[in-house]
């Protein structure tokens, strides 16, 4: 089985404030976030689909499903957790709690807010979990990276042809993510937010898949600009 | 659902956009290998009016595909099956007119975007099952093959019984092919290919003959003839037809001119000659198509050696390789392996 886990902010705003989620605004015809399911719906590599999102937005996110989305794959909508590794243990633990897996079964942890990933870097990501049981979605760094310790000065300048920009999906073999995740102590899980950066930090195999520089994701005002740009010109609604 | 689309914004320049495709209406393809047309070329080249191409620009090349089904919210196609997905979209119902020669119909990669995408997005009625066996490369350019198709259709319709011998002029992959659908479906009648490179003559082995045209073998007669010439030799090759055309035979007119043709209209009154068009194709000529790859499995491999390269597509700049590659081609198809 492979799931598709797609994370919509742990810790959300109400309904009725200014400042919606990026993810529930729309882009063109539809939101960000069914834009982003829909690439999974269609996907048959994928078996089920996860809508992690906060508490207060599971109500409204099963509403722009069943408005948008056709009958044919199960999405199930579960508030996510107050960070990004609780919201992972959330999806793990409603995985694990309502479907049968095995060392085979993936999940494929992706932003909803990166509603631009291709075909490829689904497939991609699916294999590279089955062969290597871990993978990150990777673009070449077209900046060059400074490291600071104090924020004020500059500690050390890597080779930018070694460094690479993380993007999602994030995609595991479901087991192994399990036995890394209650390898960490408290502490180190409140460090350690990215689950990519664990299976590296604990020595094991992270696979990068290739991804695009289109695959943006949209925090601020200036990339859902971005966004909608890209979604302009002739015959856009085709 | 935001799809990718590589869509030509001038001439030699590729870049990504955005489109929204209707995944509760329409089948959602992903392509599986494409193949490069001439006319695709000329507007990569930029070899077309400043008009066309200010009208036309930016859209997505490429109308030659064959791709696997990813979703079909109609039911009619399993995910997974193979397809070839016809470019050509009616718009409007017409009991006597073609879907190929309505001027509604939108055509994808003129005007409309071709299948350079992530996913192709299409009506069901629109597609066509691809047999178990068939070279997925060979099915890439199926488009080019039911053209061909489609003109020997009308020749068919447009021409007389007595089918002893029939002339093609055009040493290209349009002569090439419509040679070859005109054999497997005419084995009985003789079959002469005439050209201008020897080396290209060369390929068409399974013909009765292949002559340069300044070196027809005296007394040679035809009673119909297909014109896959195209450009500024269309007017050379019409003049032989002519010349060499028994009376009342049919002459198909499939090579493209940006030019006006002139043509010996005082010799076609007297023969009482038949000249017709054909551009394009439908769905029933797709169908005509893959049965016949299917039917006729040494069709199928002169069609794989006229694979002149396969390209795989990772990036935009491997696009530019396959068009590159292309042009330094004098015959055979350009392939690409879609892995974008």
């Amino acid at each position: 089985m492979v799931f598709a886990a797609v994370f919509a902010g742990g810790i959300g705003s109400r309904m009725g404030n200014s400042d919606t989620p990026k993810q529930y605004l729309d882009l063109g015809t539809k939101p960000v976030i069914i834009h982003t399911i829909e690439k999974f719906f269609i996907n048959n590599r994928i078996d089920e689909i996860l809508v992690l999102c906060p508490k207060a937005w599971v109500a409204h996110t099963n509403a722009l499903i069943k408005k948008h989305l056709p009958e044919g794959k199960k999405i199930t909508v579960i508030p996510g957790g107050a960070s990004r590794n609780g919201t992972l243990e959330n999806a793990i633990a409603y995985i694990e709690e309502n479907c049968k897996t095995d060392e085979e079964t993936v999940i494929v942890t992706h932003d909803a807010v990166r509603p631009f990933l291709t075909h490829r870097i689904i497939e991609e990501n699916v294999d590279a979990a089955i062969k290597y049981g871990a993978c990150d979605t990777v673009i070449p760094a077209t900046d060059t990276i400074v490291e600071s310790t104090d924020g004020k000065m500059i500690t050390s300048i890597p080779d930018r042809t070694k460094m690479f920009q993380g993007q999602t999906p994030q995609s595991f073999r479901l087991k192994e993510l399990e036995r890394v995740l209650s390898s960490l102590t408290e502490e180190e899980k409140a460090i350690l937010t990215d689950a990519c950066k664990i299976f590296s930090i604990k020595n094991k195999d992270v696979y990068m898949v290739e991804g695009e520089v289109f695959n943006i994701k949209i925090t601020y005002p200036y990339d859902l600009k971005v966004a909608h740009t890209l979604l302009k010109g002739k015959d856009s609604n085709d | 659902m935001i799809n990718s689309v590589y869509r030509l914004i001038a001439p030699g320049m590729i870049e990504v956009a955005c489109t929204q495709p209707d995944i509760k209406n329409s089948v959602i393809l992903r392509p599986l290998y494409l193949s490069i047309c001439k006319a695709d070329q000329r507007y990569y080249l930029g070899n077309r009016s400043r008009e066309a191409l200010k009208a036309k620009l930016p859209m997505a090349l490429i109308h030659e595909c064959v791709a696997k089904v990813v979703f079909d919210p109609t039911g009619t196609f399993k995910a997974g099956e193979v397809v070839i997905p016809v470019p050509n979209i009616p718009t409007e119902d017409d009991e006597i007119i073609a879907e190929n020669y309505r001027p509604s119909s939108h055509f994808c990669s003129s005007g409309y975007d071709g299948f350079l995408r992530d996913y192709i997005d299409m009506p069901a009625d629109h597609l066509v099952r691809v047999p178990d066996g068939v070279d997925l490369r060979v099915a890439s350019f199926a488009e080019l093959i039911s053209v061909c198709v489609h003109a020997v259709a009308r020749f068919e319709k447009f021409s007389h019984k007595r089918k002893n011998s029939i002339g093609i002029w055009g040493d290209g992959n349009v002569g090439f092919i419509t040679a070859l659908v005109l054999k497997a479906l005419y084995p009985d009648t003789k079959l002469y290919v005439f050209g201008t490179v020897y080396e290209k003559l060369a390929y068409f082995s399974f013909a009765d003959g292949a002559y340069h045209v300044d070196h027809v073998p005296e007394g040679l007669k035809i009673d119909h003839a297909f014109e896959c010439v195209g450009g500024e030799g269309s007017r050379f090759a019409i003049a032989q037809i002519i010349d060499m055309i028994n009376p009342e035979g049919s002459i198909g007119l499939m090579g493209v001119s940006e030019r006006f043709v002139d043509i010996n209209t005082r010799m076609v009154l007297e023969k009482g000659l038949s000249l017709f068009g054909s551009s394009r194709s439908g769905v029933e000529d797709f169908q005509k198509t893959v049965d016949m790859l299917a039917e006729h499995p040494d069709m199928s491999s002169y069609l794989e050696n006229i694979i002149g390269g396969v390209v795989e597509i990772r990036t935009i700049n491997d696009i530019h390789k396959a068009f590159a590659q292309d042009i330094s081609r004098h015959f055979g198809k350009t392939v690409l392996k879609w892995d974008k």
